[in-house]
């Protein structure tokens, strides 16, 4: 099975059924992207196929063309320098931090689409769960990564 | 069974652990001698560093190494541990970095670290006076191996952001260059170590970021359930739905040939396991495996037959008095008015983010694990107990956990699990990894319990008496039935407790009756971030609200009257009024609520803003949130872990229950146990009053008001009370 993951072409052994979750996490070895819920409900396993988020834990490979491109919280920038992650910094969002990856993953999707987000924007498209409860800083930082964005724009 | 389970590690930590326990107020326990030469003690100028006892470790480099043994999951301690000892050994804050503590290594040095347990709003607060010698006794190390390279009196030394100066000849050095003769020196005697003065602080204290964060925004950072350490097999496991059913039997020939499947295992009565390559291929298999399960007594029992049981603990004649002054029956019987009331809340999972999950390897002579836990000495005893190896020929890795809230503590099934079927596998790793299905049907719960209330109030509106009764299950009985046999289970009244400090009733009333009715189901239970308080915090606080509507007064002016006795709960609940506005006017169809109350040393507070949909929907707009924990290591930290404490006990209240039926929990995954996301997170603001005289819990004190506050606003908005959880069973249209 090929997959565009980060970047580069990787040659998988699984079976279509397999969830993109698990073959990232097994045989990509990319275990920044986690198990959660394992029915879409929780986003820990948020990834970025063609810019879009996802669910990782419910698509099955087999539903990937090997031109997709799958972007995962590894691949999202290097040495952690897209605004998001450093404004995730800034506002010393995580507490444990098992579910940032996907906060993340979902952040700068929503960001690559809206800019400048309002609060009821961040309400409706960040619906991942966070049992620490760092929602109130995630809200901050998200409004601090889309100055970050536009200072660097 | 699981109860069975529970005691033998309970009684293999005693057993094993006790040693320590009793030097924990000797200078072992202070961490000032290294009780065994590891080999970085022993050669002090190596790349390691130099350590100078077993928190500090300075190195050439300058960086300074401080131990943790206490558990991170989340709420900061590694951070705020790290900023004591820095505080009192005046390094560069900058140059600070953290060394984990193995339990393995605890215990081959006669806990020289002390308890490793992380509970109970515990990592703080019963360690900070330790680990502050400690860091005070190497500053006096490095200044008198500088003062003795001088030849100067070491009273003429000062030490500050890791640099040594002697003002009087000029000269300086710093903690690198001296660390290696400062590891020679005798140490000091710890009774004569004078510790800071908190109000000059200058690390501890301070909004600090967390030293922890870089890795958690990369996906860098290693959980336990992302180790794959070389030939790891993984494996799914299915418990039996029904508590105490067993297997009777399982057919291991249906998924044999599925693909990467190597074995099924038997874990112990109650539970199979199929291991395989990877964990989906174990996961499938799982779900493949027929398995008959003999269900056992606990298949009868029902959320019906459970409530029956608890109302029935209500009414007993007979029932554990905690409290007994006055004759507050009879004087309620003869108050002009009384006001009654009976409340309810539900068993509740934890549902960490990360599932629960241990990788265990096992060979001849040697057994190891990576596991999330709070209690890693805990672990220790179940992968010893499991592995069959003695303690000493076990380590444990503690990984930091994803998320804990007392699910991981005392309670090690899943290492236990995955140290019976790596056991299998001898010399390969075995990753077991529970699916949230499992975690959410086989948790340790909140414990249930109903609470029946009756206050008397005069022709004034003077409370006369108040009697409480609550009845329901035992965390005690549960862990460790003989030990209260006799029903006599002052926990299960946390936060209603006479005696001052931890968790103390505020109010004084004229006349007071407090009961306990132990009522035990065969649904096993366990601490839930914020325990008891958080029922008793929901009896009390709305019935007050209830006692103060009908005596014609203001909720805040009504608490006031009755938190007389206790300054320190009253200034809480002052700050949150004051800084809530409490009344000045809300915007139209906005209700406000208030509560106080006491857990963990530390003394809460809330005002909830609350607004109801015409379709019964609750929308919580803001929480002012006060909280005294004494001194605040880290106001920041104290803030998020406040912040966060608003979103478990808002989803415990919203949302949260665990229902039985034919014995199992009827609830799965977040669709059935849905807890708060962002759109539904109020605005926190946090109010800290933090009084200099004592040490306070952070994790847990502050959700017991939350739930409390935005009941008290619904009561406010609707004229009802709410008096069984969680919200979305009421009818509020």
């Amino acid at each position: 099975m090929k997959l565009n993951i980060n970047g580069s072409n990787r040659e998988l052994d699984v079976e279509p059924d397999t969830p993109l979750l698990w073959a990232l996490r097994e045989q990509a070895g990319l275990t920044g992207t986690k198990f959660g819920c394992g029915v879409a409900q929780c986003g820990s396993c948020s990834v970025h196929i063609n810019g879009e988020v996802r669910r990782s834990c419910s698509v099955p490979v087999g539903s990937l063309k090997d031109s997709d491109r799958i972007v995962t919280i590894e691949g999202l920038a290097p040495g952690a320098s897209s605004p998001v992650q450093k404004a995730w910094a800034e506002v010393d969002v995580p507490q444990c931090g098992y579910c940032q990856s996907g906060q993340i993953m979902a952040a700068s999707a929503l960001l690559a689409k809206n800019p400048a987000p309002s609060d009821a924007d961040i309400d409706a498209a960040m619906t991942n769960i966070c049992r620490c409860g760092t929602y109130q800083r995630i809200r901050a930082a998200v409004h601090r990564a889309a100055e970050i964005a536009k200072a660097k724009a | 069974m699981t109860k069975t389970f529970e005691d033998e590690i309970a009684s293999v930590s005693r057993r094993r652990f006790i040693v320590g326990t009793a030097a924990a107020g000797s200078g072992l326990a202070l961490g000032l001698h290294v009780p065994f030469a590891d080999a970085q003690s022993a050669s002090a100028t190596n790349a390691a560093g130099c350590e100078l006892n077993v928190w500090v470790v300075v190195r050439p480099d300058e960086t300074c190494a401080i131990r943790i043994a206490r558990a991170e999951m989340g709420q900061g301690t590694l951070t705020g541990l790290a900023q004591l000892v820095a505080e009192e050994l005046g390094c560069d804050w900058s140059r600070v970095v953290t060394e984990p503590v193995t339990p393995g290594r605890n215990l081959a040095s006669k806990r020289a670290w002390g308890e490793m347990g992380t509970g109970g709003s515990r990592g703080i607060r019963t360690s900070e006076d330790y680990v502050r010698r400690g860091g005070a006794a190497a500053r006096m190390m490095l200044m008198q191996a500088a003062a003795d390279q001088w030849g100067v009196p070491v009273a003429e030394v000062k030490a500050s952001k890791g640099v040594i100066t002697h003002p009087a000849s000029g000269r300086s050095t710093t903690y690198g260059k001296v660390c290696d003769a400062a590891a020679k020196v005798t140490p000091p005697d710890p009774k004569s170590i004078k510790l800071k003065d908190p109000r000059e602080w200058t690390i501890a204290g301070q909004p600090l970021k967390r030293l922890d964060t870089a890795d958690k925004l990369d996906g860098s950072k290693q959980f336990a359930i992302d180790v794959r350490p070389p030939g790891l097999l993984n494996a799914a496991i299915k418990q039996c739905p029904v508590f105490g059913g067993k297997v009777v039997r399982y057919d291991e020939s249906k998924v044999a040939g599925m693909k990467g499947v190597k074995k099924v295992v038997k874990v112990d009565d109650g539970a199979v396991a199929v291991v395989a390559d990877t964990w989906w291929h174990a996961k499938k298999a799982a779900d493949a495996l027929p398995i008959v399960w003999d269900e056992g007594e606990g298949a009868s029992a029902s959320s019906a037959t459970i409530a029956a049981h608890l109302k029935a603990g209500l009414e007993a004649d007979n029932a554990f008095k905690y409290r007994d002054e006055g004759d507050a029956l009879r004087a309620i019987a003869a108050s002009p008015r009384k006001v009654e009331a009976v409340y309810s809340t539900p068993f509740l999972a934890h549902a960490t983010m990360e599932p629960m999950n241990c990788t265990a390897r096992i060979s001849k002579d040697r057994a190891e694990c990576w596991v999330p836990t709070q209690n890693a000495e805990a672990s220790l005893a179940a992968l010893s107990e499991a592995s069959g190896l003695p303690l000493a020929q076990c380590e444990v890795h503690r990984n930091d956990l994803g998320g804990g809230f007392g699910r991981r503590g005392g309670n090690q099934d899943y290492t236990r699990q995955a140290a019976t079927i790596a056991k299998q596998f001898p010399d390969t790793p075995v990753k077991l990894i529970w699916t949230r299905e499992e975690d959410i049907q086989h948790d340790f719960y909140r414990p249930i319990s109903q609470c029946r209330l009756a206050a008397g109030l005069d022709d004034k509106g003077n409370v006369t008496g108040m009697h409480v009764r609550i009845s329901g299950q035992s965390i005690n009985a549960f862990v460790n039935p003989a030990s209260i046999a006799d029903g006599k289970d002052k926990r299960q009244l946390q936060g209603l407790w006479t005696e001052p400090g931890d968790a103390q009733l505020g109010y004084s009333f004229p006349t007071i009756l407090l009961e306990y009715a132990m009522r035990n189901t065969h649904v096993p239970v366990g601490p839930w971030r914020g325990v008891n308080t958080n029922q008793n915090g929901i009896y009390l606080e709305c019935f007050m609200d209830e006692v103060a509507k009908a005596a014609g007064k203001d909720p805040l002016e009504f608490r006031r009257q009755y938190l007389a006795d206790h300054p320190k709960h009253l200034r809480v609940l002052n700050a949150v009024a004051e800084k809530a506005g409490w009344g000045t006017p809300t915007p139209k169809g906005v209700y406000r609520g208030i509560a106080q109350f006491m857990g963990y040393f530390s003394y809460s507070a809330a005002v909830a803003e609350v607004s109801i949909t015409p379709e019964g929907k609750v929308k919580v707009h803001r929480m002012v949130m006060g909280l005294d924990c004494g001194h605040t290591v880290n106001p920041s930290q104290i803030a998020a872990q406040v912040e966060g404490s608003v979103a478990y006990g808002l989803s415990a209240a919203l949302y949260g229950e665990c229902s039985v039926d034919k014995g199992r929990i009827a609830q799965s995954n977040f669709h059935d146990y849905p807890v708060v996301r962002m759109a539904e997170m109020p605005k926190v603001e946090v109010v800290l009053v933090p009084s200099l005289d004592f040490w306070g819990g952070v994790g847990e004190p502050t959700i017991c008001v939350v739930a409390p506050s935005v009941l008290n606003a619904i009561h406010a908005a609707t004229g009802k009370p709410v008096r069984d959880l969680p919200l979305r069973s009421s009818r509020l249209a």
